[in-house]
């Protein structure tokens, strides 16, 4: 789950990080009175879960208050990538003497958090990885020890020369390794971490993403989420506990387990057609999850078919028809269904489905190659 | 012959008494693995079924059981510790088929199964199978047959439909290794890939991967370098889009990085045959033997 800037900022500075000022509105008139709050000039930042907010015009800077209700009025409510903005940060402009790069992942070659810091700061982390990996320091920490004085201070040391300077981005480094294993993350960035000209170490922009395995038992964080940052279709997804991922095709999938629905996917693409979705209903056979998926597939306008995909290991392919067959009586699909089922009960799924007139393959590619016919006439 | 599990495997289930554990340890009997114990604390006296002894802790399963293998059923916020208290009673072989399990918990249990020299398999994992021999976890059993293709796969049921595509061709199968679509897991492809080449059962090996990490790219430079058995494999999320959790935590191309695209560059730069469709792997094997 990512968190928005101002979330980030809000544990960054709870677990006592060396920060601006800054707030967040939902309004121009909250931005405004925010900045006169501030003094002097303040940037107003979309908040929403893209990159390159900059560049879409959703960063602006403001002199002064009337400026700052101007720029909020602007920025609120534009789209960028997609996504509507709902709310801005209103930060006071820094005076920047140095930007460098701090950050903190969850590595899964090393299997364990690593610490990622750069002099080469306020830049996409990523291309100078790819392109310069020299001028990253990287230093995985060991969980069982957690991060040790002497790594924190070899971290500073990679980023500033002047000793004062060393001790407090160590101490920024410590705090955000406890803000990290603290709140389950699987990334914390600060970027760009940066020097004033009088000297002093700020952490200026806050990126934080959380591992969704932790929301389960951590309910508070789960309070974090921004429901309005989603495609909706994804929203009403979660809350029926099923993996759901909007495409631009015009195949809807509904398949048990995700390999083999990202598999089904690409045979999809494979056969000439473009998938709608992923979706995986999961191991547990529940016809309710069935029916849910049908409704939140059959709400986009894209699908012209659509396809199930099950292979009954755990999950019951009787209980799938049944599902199949509920929803069907529920409302109306008015786009073919293509149904593949093999595995566990298959001969009484089929039974369910003939009693209400449909028919069932047990070939995955014949399936594919049906559906993506199908959908291509009904284009 | 077949790697990490075989007739001689004494089973432990952690989470026996549960919903899930009851319903896998009765397939698992009914399979013929040898279910040496269960574990649940506060039921330890009981039995499951009038047959398999229930212990309150690993440690007394082992003493009085000698089970030498451990399959995990608890729910997520338990799982990392049933995996620590199973490395410590020193059972050797784990395997954790729990999915949602917290990255930060697996970050602190690898150290420790490290330490011990215990192989974890999981977690987010079907398990394993040596056909006819002995299954740990959910594969299904029916659609699996003996013989000398070697599998290892990051998914469960696209793992299904293709060990049923060798089945139903009259290939068998050594053992089939479903090894997690977690981002931190404890056994990874090359381990299986080290164990099938290793294996005189094995003559040929299947390896199914997907997008997210570079697990895949590692296990195509193994086999480049050591693997002298024909391999073949598969990566599924040729249409993720990036940046997305394609259902599997571990399932994400991070920025640029972990591609179907590049995945397949590397098995085909280390000579592996690739299937373009799961069906591909009855075909493509039956060149190769």
């Amino acid at each position: 789950m990512n968190l928005h800037e101002y979330q980030a900022r809000a544990l960054l500075r709870t677990a006592g990080i060396a920060m601006l000022d800054g707030d967040v509105a939902s309004t121009p008139t909250e931005a405004e009175s925010i900045a006169r709050r501030l003094g002097g000039s303040v940037v107003i930042k979309a908040q929403v879960h893209a990159g390159g907010r900059g560049k879409a015009g959703g960063v602006k800077l403001a002199r002064n208050p009337g400026e700052a209700l101007d720029h909020a009025a602007e920025i609120l409510g534009m789209t960028i990538k997609g996504l509507e903005v709902h709310k801005v940060l209103v930060v006071p402009a820094a005076d920047i003497a140095t930007e460098s790069y701090l950050g903190l992942i969850m590595d899964r070659e090393t299997q364990r958090p690593v610490f990622m810091v750069s002099s080469a700061g306020g830049i996409d982390i990523e291309e100078v990885a790819a392109k310069t990996p020299e001028k990253i320091l990287r230093l995985p920490v060991d969980p069982t020890y957690g991060l040790l004085p002497h790594q924190a201070l070899t971290l500073a040391f990679a980023l500033y020369s002047d000793f004062t300077q060393v001790k407090a981005a160590a101490r920024i480094i410590e705090q955000l390794y406890a803000v990290f294993t603290a709140n389950g993350c699987s990334l914390a960035e600060i970027n760009p971490l940066v020097t004033t000209p009088s000297g002093q170490v700020l952490a200026l922009d806050a990126k934080i993403v959380i591992d969704d395995n932790e929301l389960f038992w951590r309910p508070d964080l789960g309070l974090l989420r921004d429901d309005t940052a989603e495609e909706p279709s994804e929203a009403v997804a979660r809350r029926a506990n099923l993996s759901f991922i909007k495409l631009e095709g015009n195949v809807g999938c509904v398949v048990n387990g995700a390999g083999l629905a990202m598999a089904t996917m690409d045979l999809v693409k494979y056969y000439g057609g473009e998938p709608a979705n992923f979706l995986d209903i999961g191991g547990s056979s529940n016809p309710e999850k069935v029916i849910s998926a049908l409704k939140i597939i059959t709400s986009d306008p894209n699908v012209k078919a659509i396809l199930f995909n099950i292979f009954g290991g755990i999950t019951r392919t009787d209980d799938v028809a049944n599902g199949i067959v509920a929803a069907t009586r529920q409302f109306k699909v008015k786009v073919p269904i293509v149904i593949r089922l093999t595995g566990t009960n298959e001969a009484e799924a089929i039974k369910i489905l003939e009693a209400v007139g449909m028919r069932a393959l047990s070939d995955m590619d014949q399936a594919v190659e049906q559906v993506v016919r199908l959908a291509r006439e009904a284009a | 012959m077949s790697i990490f599990i075989d007739r001689s495997t004494r089973l432990v289930v952690q989470g026996i008494t549960g919903r899930e554990g009851a319903f896998h340890t009765r397939q698992m009997l009914e399979y013929g693995t040898t279910v040496a114990a269960g574990v649940t604390p506060g039921k330890g006296g009981q039995k499951f079924e009038n047959r398999v002894p229930i212990f309150n802790t690993v440690a007394e399963a082992v003493r009085a059981t000698k089970a030498n293998c451990s399959v995990i059923y608890v729910p997520p916020m338990a799982a990392a510790g049933a995996i620590f208290e199973a490395v410590d009673a020193g059972i050797p072989l784990v395997v954790c088929i729990t999915e949602g399990i917290p990255v930060m918990h697996m970050s602190r249990v690898m150290p420790f199964v490290r330490s011990r020299g215990a192989r974890l398999i999981g977690p987010n994992c079907p398990g394993l199978i040596t056909p006819g021999a002995s299954k740990v976890g959910i594969i299904p059993g029916n659609i699996c047959a003996p013989g000398r293709v070697g599998l290892v796969s990051r998914s469960g049921t696209l793992t299904y439909e293709v060990v049923n595509h060798l089945t139903r061709s009259g290939i068998g199968q050594s053992t089939c290794v479903g090894i997690g679509g977690d981002p931190i897991i404890g056994t990874d492809f090359i381990d299986c890939l080290r164990a099938f080449q290793d294996d005189p059962g094995t003559d040929a090996i299947v390896v199914i991967g997907e997008i997210g990490g570079t697990d895949e790219q590692n296990a195509a430079a193994f086999v480049k370098q050591k693997v002298t058995k024909p391999v073949i494999g598969f990566i599924a999320g040729q249409t993720a889009p990036k940046g997305r959790r394609m259902g599997h935590a571990g399932a994400i191309i991070s920025g640029s990085s972990g591609t179907a695209e590049e995945k397949l560059a590397a098995f085909e730069a280390a000579g592996i045959g690739i299937m373009r469709r799961p069906v591909d792997v009855v075909a493509l094997l039956k060149s190769k033997l």
